[in-house]
């Protein structure tokens, strides 16, 4: 059984991952129209990503279907119960994904126009929507004794999951718009600074406010002190990127946000521990760690296969940014023509 | 109402909908990044300019489709737990760890060294650029693997026990799980049949061009060489096709019974390549047939014994209780006829295309038509061979083991279904028809847009960076 644990973790270091990765990526999406001036400008905006999405959202993929793997239970009982709002999520991907794509293939103006706008849509939709799903999911949903979900869609939109909600919309807009500091030069780098001082102050009193109510609702748990802990480090880093923004260290500005979401998704990690699924109406039907997991041989031969790949591909990964590590200019992009 | 908006009849349709959709793009990916790979290996190794104009046009109608593979896979990935969750509870332990395997193994590697390959030509040196356009194909021939192995499972379960307390299989055995007989052999099926696509693409670009008298050397070689691809993608699918049939039989008798349409257990078993009979399938009225060809494919021997559907029928009772265990016979028919003349046809057009084309000769107007027209001829059989495949296994999610209606969710209702049904239609439909036309104007373009600017002997690979 230890390896269930184990796999908590794995599980929820893919998820992390994702966060941390794709969140800048929506955060570049949904700044387009508030950093874009021109069209130069939001291809410069989209260049900052343009080599990297592609790889970060694979984090999703290997998060889903390494919870499929390790805790077969929890990916049946959350991806049927929480239907709609992952197809919501999986059209927004769909429409973003191929806007990076095509929306230079064609020169007209309204041709670009609309992947743009899907760019943007796509890049909201699911920065909130994700927020939702898991402030509901550390909340506990209605299940019946098999473990489905019975509630709805409405079910999900009450108050605690649309402010998660609204803290990963908030949260990843300005991890993006940071990321864009640090990606650019010139007047865009100033305009980008300019904005997150904005977005970050919001997003400091928006996350305070849920990872405050979080706290309240495990103020029962056996480990609420780590509960606390991990949303304080989260709350002191957010506050410090804000800062070391506000100084034009964006270098800085940039791990303090990228360890905000760490340490905020740690905190709905831990608050969710050892639980993976509770259920609201009655504590039976709900999924924990223990009776949603695999059984020890495919934990074992998980293990195995993450122990060996997961050193490479942080390798490869890293190593991609660092070829990828020069600034984005006006230049760059007008010197080429696709 | 309730009968219109039955939850397994709209996941059925939704599920076999999206994921055809899937694969009308992922032949295209696998076939042209190996065909990609070959040609920049040429550039690098050659410096031949006619190479690299190849690379960078096929390049560059790999990479739109590419997103495409990418968007609809992850559909894919979601869908087992929306639509199928009991099936997902049931079979989670075993067919879980494939598609972890897949997405460790595979996409990571895939989807990061084809970032790499797009933006690094001013980044990288020639060698190691061309090592990340090979690190993407070894990736995405990885995940076919991956997947088609958690396919298989579906097909001929193996390497697991039932854990009757828990109500679901359990795995014993990975090695089995991942050296199923019919993952060996749908794996070469599968990567022929997409050599075979994105070679009809690259020979229709080039007869396009060519009967235009553009970029005549180049566009002569992408000919020659899309046109050897597809005979090769064709023999390769004939040859693991043969033997994929032999497992099948194996495996699911009553697939390759449906295949036939063969009601009664037959020795000598003949093919019929055209047949017409009661709606139903159960009588025939008129046949065209070729001699022990059935007996041939299902056991090597002319005379060997083929099980008929009513038989097998009448076993499966025996064995599984009262039901119906025969998939509907007139699509696995015909699908499967159509999959091997489809796959023949576009190995004629290939061969018939080199002989008119020999040393340098123009053929009439009309066969570069043919050429063009004929494209989708392979992709078409690769989809109704994935249907005969799907159809087939029916009226079992997990052959033997549970049955298509057990599977699906049981919380998700009908209109549930029909909202992401409709919803997938109508962005995959309108994605399609853009996608279509813009694979089509860069074919048309083709080369035009770098060959201008490069001079044999000095190319600036600056100039070659790509940019959003
Ligand atoms: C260009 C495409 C193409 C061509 C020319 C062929 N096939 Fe095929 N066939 C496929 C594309 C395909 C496919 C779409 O890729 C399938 C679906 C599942 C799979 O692994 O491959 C398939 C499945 C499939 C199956 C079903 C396996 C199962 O359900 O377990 C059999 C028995 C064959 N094929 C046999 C043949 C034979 C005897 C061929 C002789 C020429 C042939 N195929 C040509
Ligand atoms: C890409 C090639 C594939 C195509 C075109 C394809 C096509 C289909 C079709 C047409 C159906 C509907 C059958 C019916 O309900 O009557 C179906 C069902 C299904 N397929 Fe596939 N399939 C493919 C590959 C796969 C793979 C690789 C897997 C698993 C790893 C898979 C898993 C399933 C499942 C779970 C269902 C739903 C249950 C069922 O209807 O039996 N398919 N597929
Ligand atoms: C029904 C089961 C299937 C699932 C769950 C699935 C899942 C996925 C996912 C998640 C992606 C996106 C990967 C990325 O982000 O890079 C993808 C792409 C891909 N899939 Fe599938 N897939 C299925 C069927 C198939 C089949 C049958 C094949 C081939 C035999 C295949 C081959 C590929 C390849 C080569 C790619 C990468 C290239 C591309 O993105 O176009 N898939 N698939």
């Amino acid at each position: 059984m230890d390896l269930a644990y184990l796999w908590f973790f794995i599980v929820g270091f893919f998820f992390i991952g994702y966060f941390v990765l794709d969140g800048f990526d929506f955060g570049v999406g949904m700044s387009l129209p508030f950093l874009g001036k021109d069209d130069t400008d939001r291809r410069v905006l989209i260049n900052t990503i343009g080599p990297v999405w592609d790889m970060n959202e694979t984090w999703l993929i290997v998060a889903g279907a390494a919870m499929f793997a390790a805790f077969p239970e929890w990916y049946a009982s959350m991806f049927s119960g929480f239907y709609l709002a992952l197809l919501l999520i999986l059209v927004a991907l769909i429409l973003r994904g191929v806007s990076f794509e095509y929306r230079h293939q064609n020169k007209g103006v309204e041709w670009t126009k609309w992947f743009d706008r899907m760019i943007v849509v796509g890049s909201a939709v699911p920065s909130f929507l994700w927020g939702v799903a898991f402030a509901n999911l550390i909340q506990g949903v209605p299940m019946d004794a098999d473990h489905n979900f019975t509630g709805t869609l409405l079910t999900l939109l009450n108050p605690y999951g649309l402010l998660g909600g609204l803290t990963t919309l908030l949260l990843f807009f300005t991890h993006g718009v940071v990321f864009v500091s640090l990606k650019t030069e010139g007047d865009m780098r100033l305009r980008a600074q300019s904005l997150a001082r904005k977005s970050g102050a919001a997003a400091v009193l928006v996350a305070a406010a849920f990872l405050g109510w979080t706290i309240l609702q495990h103020l029962d748990s056996p480990h609420v002190w780590l509960i606390v802990t991990l949303a304080l480090v989260a709350a002191v880093a957010l506050i410090g990127s804000w800062l070391f923004n506000a100084v034009g260290r964006e270098g800085l500005a940039f791990t303090a946000i990228a360890l905000t979401i760490v340490f905020a998704v740690a905190t709905i990690l831990s608050a969710l521990f050892p639980n993976v699924m509770p259920a609201s109406n009655d504590p039976a039907n709900g999924l924990t760690i223990e009776n949603a997991s695999s059984t020890p041989y495919t934990l074992n031969l998980m293990t195995w296969v993450a122990g060996i790949s997961l050193p490479l591909i942080i390798g490869y990964q890293s190593w991609t940014y660092w070829v990828f590590r020069k600034r984005i200019t006006r230049d760059t992009v007008l010197a080429s023509s696709h | 109402m309730g009968e219109i908006l039955d939850p397994l009849l709209l996941s059925r349709w939704q599920f076999g909908l999206t994921t055809l959709y899937h694969f009308l793009f992922i032949p295209l990916t696998i076939g042209m990044v190996l065909l990609v790979a070959i040609l920049q290996t040429a550039w690098v190794r050659t410096g031949k300019l006619k190479y690299l104009h190849l690379t960078r046009l096929f390049g560059k109608i790999f990479l739109i489709n590419f997103a495409m593979g990418v968007v609809t896979g992850i559909v894919q990935e979601f869908q087992f737990g929306m639509n199928w969750s009991d099936y997902s509870r049931f079979v989670g332990d075993v067919f879980g760890a494939p598609l972890a395997m897949e997405g460790l193994l595979a996409f990571f590697f895939e989807a990061t060294f084809i970032g790499l390959w797009i933006f690094g030509w001013d980044k990288l040196s020639p060698k190691l650029h061309l090592a990340t356009i090979w690190a993407t194909a070894v990736g995405s021939v990885l995940s076919a693997y991956f997947i088609l192995a958690a396919n298989a499972f579906m097909q001929n379960p193996v390497g697991f026990e039932i854990n009757e307390a828990k109500g679901r299989a359990e795995l014993v055995d990975i090695g089995a799980v991942l050296t199923n007989p019919v993952a060996v052999w749908q794996f070469p099926h599968t990567i022929f049949a997409s050599i075979m696509f994105a070679a009809a693409v690259m020979v229709a670009t080039a007869a396009y061009h060519l009967s235009r008298k553009r970029h005549e050397d180049t566009m002569r070689t992408a000919l020659k060489f899309g046109s050897f691809a597809s005979i090769f993608g064709f023999a390769g699918s004939a040859l693991s096709g043969d033997q994929l049939g032999l497992v099948m039989v194996q495996t699911q008798p009553m697939k390759m019974a449906a295949a036939e349409a063969l009601y009664k257990t037959t020795e000598n078993a003949s093919f019929s390549i055209f047949s017409l009979g009661t709606p139903d399938g159960a009588h025939e009225i008129f046949s065209i047939r070729i001699p022990y060809l059935l007996s041939f494919l299902s056991t090597h021997t002319f005379t060997g014994e083929v099980e008929g559907i009513n038989d097998l029928q009448a076993q499966y009772v025996q064995d599984y209780g009262p039901g119906d265990y025969t998939p509907i016979i007139w699509i696995t028919y015909w699908s499967f006829r159509w999959m091997i003349a489809l796959g023949g046809l576009g190995a004629l057009i290939s061969v018939v295309g080199l002989w008119l084309t020999r040393k340098g000769k123009d053929p009439k107007p009309w066969a570069w038509k043919v050429a063009i027209w004929s494209a989708p001829v392979p992709l078409v059989a690769a989809l109704v061979g994935w249907i005969f495949t799907e159809m087939g296994r029916q009226p079992w999610i997990v052959f033997g083991l549970m049955k298509t209606e057990d599977g699906v969710s049981p919380n998700v209702t009908g209109l549930t279904v029909a909202i992401s049904l409709v919803a997938f239609t109508l962005v995959y439909g309108a994605l399609a028809v853009v996608e279509f036309k813009l694979i089509k104007k860069a074919a048309i373009t083709g080369p035009d847009e770098w060959e201008h600017h490069d001079d044999a002997d000095n190319v600036d690979h600056s100039k070659l960076a790509t940019v959003y």
